[in-house]
């Protein structure tokens, strides 16, 4: 497979809009704004089957045709840049290395939800990924891709970098909504959906950078040519895997969605380092529920791996070998979902601290008798009973773990300490 | 009474004229003054607020939900390790550890001599390069025990 959205990154330099057009750079946007209409793009994005890469796989082309036709008054499209998935670093690629990419995707939305103002959410600690788009934006703008009269048409369309503040709430699209506005990073209740009532009241679309990046490919090719990548017709294009951990090859890369979980360890991440063997691995962020050794055979797309009971998510895979102990990694992610929930729902805000203590005893040789029973229950008590999906991420990683690794789990509890650490 | 520098003046009236409300304008003046006083106290608040005509209770909301909005002085360099999951698979404990050593402070203090402050965060969304250690704006990928050292050396000597 030809490379959509890391093609010529290394080496070409396209966060220089010279070297991004002489590529054939923001031909896809001129040709969307000087030659299509609304239905015509929609339409294209619909055929090429492309699903949300920030984690819930919602089809693009369907939650842009939400959007009111009728609607009179602004509407806004904003990029998800806000990366906080635990394992996730893929969209840091495009951002620093393939800017124009982005922002050629964006200008195209816009234009289909007819958004004369975006936003980039862009996590607060990113800051030299921020700079690189804001002077980015600048060339574009130069060039009279942004602002007044683009491609010398009568139409309107600025972007405005926002950078965040450190929560990892603000990644979910009601909180980002919230947090553009001014607001403390708090999930609204839905419906009304953003689509409906956004950002400023008005509707709005929240797309990841992965998702925004890969429709000037559509665009130029055909959502027919994009639609036969991958694992059609429900699973399409390239997808950025982002591998972390033990492996010897850790990095972003961009293929075929569908690449198998053991090709991605085994070929392109080089295998596990030090020749050692494989214990688990999450395949999608720190939320999706982790596999063994013996599930790795699995298509990483969007419903094999819901079909493994897991999920896609962010396809971040995070790769453990024999030396992990799994009490200890469950422990620091529990942490940090109870560092990170807002603490408007109960179950959440209150689960996610007792599963850390319940796990930071068990660690430390303290467990009681009937302690994995009761971080199923508290777990089964979050999922469903909240406003947003952090709870029940955090209620699916336990769940994971515990399935998969809860003779570790009961060891750590009879003998008194944690078997890995403490011999 | 603080006050901004003209540059930081400048660019809050840009600001404003960019977002449709006035309120989405918090977040960004909140990093700028950052920038300009060094930490988010409450008299910093208060002049917040009035800049960009909000409550100074508002003002404190936000800044008290954001975890970059330091609400403390914090040291010249701002040292913070990633201690998730990618990262503490590549062995971050021993970065905590050894940075507590070379600087002689815990989690969470500043050195005397005001240079440093340590802290432990959440993942930064570069976890194929961890351990991770950002230091203000800049990200140190890959870090041993011995490149740690060496950046902190480094930094005393600057
Ligand atoms: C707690 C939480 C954190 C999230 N963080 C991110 C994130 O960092 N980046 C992202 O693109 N989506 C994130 N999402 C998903 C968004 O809510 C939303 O589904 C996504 O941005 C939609 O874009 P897409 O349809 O292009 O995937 C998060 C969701 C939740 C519940
Ligand atoms: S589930 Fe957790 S993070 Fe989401 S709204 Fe409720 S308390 Fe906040
Ligand atoms: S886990 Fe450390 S950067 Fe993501």
């Amino acid at each position: 497979m030809e490379q959509i959205l890391l093609k010529n990154v290394e080496g070409a330099k396209l966060a220089d809009i010279n070297n991004y057009t002489a590529v054939g750079g923001y031909e896809s946007a001129k040709k969307a704004i000087t030659s299509m209409t609304i239905a015509q793009i929609i339409d294209e994005v619909k055929k090429s089957g492309l699903r949300g890469r920030g984690g819930a796989g919602f089809p693009a082309g369907m939650k842009w045709d939400f959007v009111p036709k009728d609607f009179k008054g602004p509407r806004y499209l904003c990029c998800n840049a806000d990366e906080g998935e635990p394992g996730t670093f893929k969209d840091r690629e495009i951002l620093e290395k393939n800017p124009h990419l982005l922002i050629e995707g964006m200008i195209i939305a816009s234009y289909a939800i007819g958004a004369e103002l975006s936003f980039i959410y862009i996590r607060g600690e990113f800051v030299k990924a921020a700079n690189t788009l804001e002077s980015a934006l600048d060339q574009a703008r130069k060039q009279g891709f942004l602002g007044e009269r683009i491609f010398g048409t009568d139409k309107k369309i600025d972007i405005v970098v926002h950078r965040g503040a450190g929560a990892y709430i603000c990644g979910e699209e009601t909180a980002l909504i919230e947090s553009i506005e001014g607001e403390r990073g708090n999930p609204r209740v839905r419906p009304p959906f953003p689509a409906v009532v956004g950002v400023f009241s008005k509707p709005t679309v929240v797309n990841n950078v992965e998702t925004l990046a890969a429709v000037p490919s559509i665009i130029k090719n055909s959502g027919q040519w994009y639609a036969a990548i991958g694992v059609p017709p429900k699973n399409t294009g390239s997808k950025l895997y982002a591998v972390s951990g033990h492996v010897n090859k850790p990095g972003v890369y961009e293929l075929p969605m569908g690449t198998t979980l053991k090709d991605l360890i085994y070929n392109y991440a080089g295998g596990i380092k030090g020749n050692k063997k494989l214990k688990g691995v999450i395949p999608g962020g720190s939320s999706t529920p982790v596999l063994l050794p013996e599930e790795i055979g699995v298509s990483m797309d969007f419903d094999s791996l819901a079909k493994a009971g897991s999920m896609l998510g962010s396809a971040a895979v995070i790769v453990m070998d024999e030396d992990v102990c799994t009490v200890e990694e469950s422990l620091r992610l529990s942490e940090f979902y109870a560092h990170e929930s807002c603490g408007q729902c109960t179950p959440c805000r209150e689960g996610t601290v007792w599963m850390t203590k319940i796990l930071d005893r068990i660690e430390q040789g303290k467990g009681e008798q009937g302690d994995i029973e009761l971080l199923e229950r508290v777990s089964a008590n979050i999922m469903g009973n909240t406003l947003c999906p952090l709870g029940d991420a955090a209620a699916m990683m336990m769940l994971g773990f515990l399935k998969k690794f809860k003779d570790e789990f009961a060891l750590h509890i009879k003998s008194g300490r944690c078997p890995i650490h403490k011999k | 009474m603080i006050q901004f520098s003209q540059s930081a003046k400048d660019k809050v009236e840009a600001l404003k004229r960019t977002y449709p409300t006035k309120d989405a304008c918090l977040l960004p003046v909140l990093h700028i003054a950052q920038k300009e006083f060094g930490y988010i106290s409450p008299e910093v608040m208060e002049y917040v607020a009035g800049v960009i005509g909000v409550s100074p209770a508002r003002v404190y909301g936000v800044a008290t939900f954001y975890t970059m909005y330091n609400k403390k002085p914090v040291g010249k360099y701002h040292v913070q390790v990633c201690t998730n999951i990618s990262c503490h698979l590549e062995g971050s404990a021993k970065i905590v550890d050894t940075l507590k050593s070379v600087l002689g402070i815990e989690e969470g203090q500043t050195t005397k001599d005001n240079m440093f402050t340590l802290a432990t965060v959440e993942c930064l969304g570069a976890c194929g390069f961890g351990p991770v250690v950002q230091i203000n704006d800049d990200y140190y990928e890959q870090c041993t025990e011995q490149k740690v050292k060496e950046i902190i050396e480094g930094l005393r000597k600057k």
